[in-house]
């Protein structure tokens, strides 16, 4: 086994419930982390809905499986880039979305923000430094 | 001769929202659910569209809101929310439905 360790990038691009995709790759991310990579997740166009604050499936016969998000952290699941532009156009703020933390045990356990707020040229940036990108 | 429209996808990732406002007359009902839900809120970039169609009536269906976490203080104005049943009445209620799918 190579001990390489490489950078994962999940980007969630479609609304949580509409379609498969958003589940799929929570799903793909969980078992991802189980071999020590870095990992990242970026939410993008339609994505940003996956993070709305509020998510309530008891009417709907629906799973809710937006709380998995705040359980990325326990995962070493810590960078989760959010673009601003894909937020804008709907018309959302950070303000709407899910607070999601990590306990960062380098620093007596603090909790930090895992959602990085980011521009389409930063997160191009970011993309870019992948050495391997999921579409979902 | 009234139409109730249905409309199911996101409208930032299909355009079946803006050909359904192209198309519904004044008197017509157009319900929004499932993706089609994100439709109804208030200050995204389809709102201005959505607000202009004149003499249209706009619902969204309760549950698929509640599931995406839109809640009624981020609706646009004029949504009107209805529940399973609702949705049948206005079924009932129009002479014909057309679903964009």
């Amino acid at each position: 086994m190579s001990e390489t360790i490489k950078k994962f990038m999940y980007l969630n691009r479609r609304a949580p419930y509409g379609t498969i995709y958003a589940w799929e790759s929570l799903e793909v991310v969980l078992i991802g982390a189980a071999f020590d990579q870095d990992v990242s997740l970026a939410f993008i166009g339609d994505g940003v809905y996956q993070l709305l604050e509020g998510q309530d499936t008891s009417e709907s016969d629906m799973k809710n499986f937006s709380t998995t998000y705040k359980a990325l952290g326990d995962y070493d699941v810590t960078k989760l880039y959010v673009e601003k532009e894909s937020l804008e156009e709907r018309g959302l703020t950070l303000d709407d979305l899910m607070p999601l933390t990590w306990e960062d045990e380098d620093d007596d356990w603090a909790e930090k923000d895992s959602i990085r707020l980011v521009s389409r040229a930063e997160l191009a940036d970011v993309l870019d430094d992948q050495d391997i990108v999921y579409s979902f | 001769m009234s139409t109730l429209h249905t409309v199911n996808k996101s409208p930032f990732e299909k355009n079946s929202l803006a050909d359904c406002l192209g198309y519904a007359k004044e008197g017509s009902a157009v319900l929004m659910y499932e993706d089609g839900v994100y439709g109804a809120m208030k200050g995204n970039a389809v709102a201005e569209k959505v607000a202009a169609a004149s003499g249209v009536k706009f619902y969204a269906l309760g549950p698929d809101l509640k599931a995406r976490g839109i809640s009624e203080e981020k609706l646009a104005e004029g949504i009107e929310v209805v529940d399973y049943a609702g949705f049948v009445s206005l079924a009932v209620e129009n002479d014909k439905v057309s679903a964009w799918v």
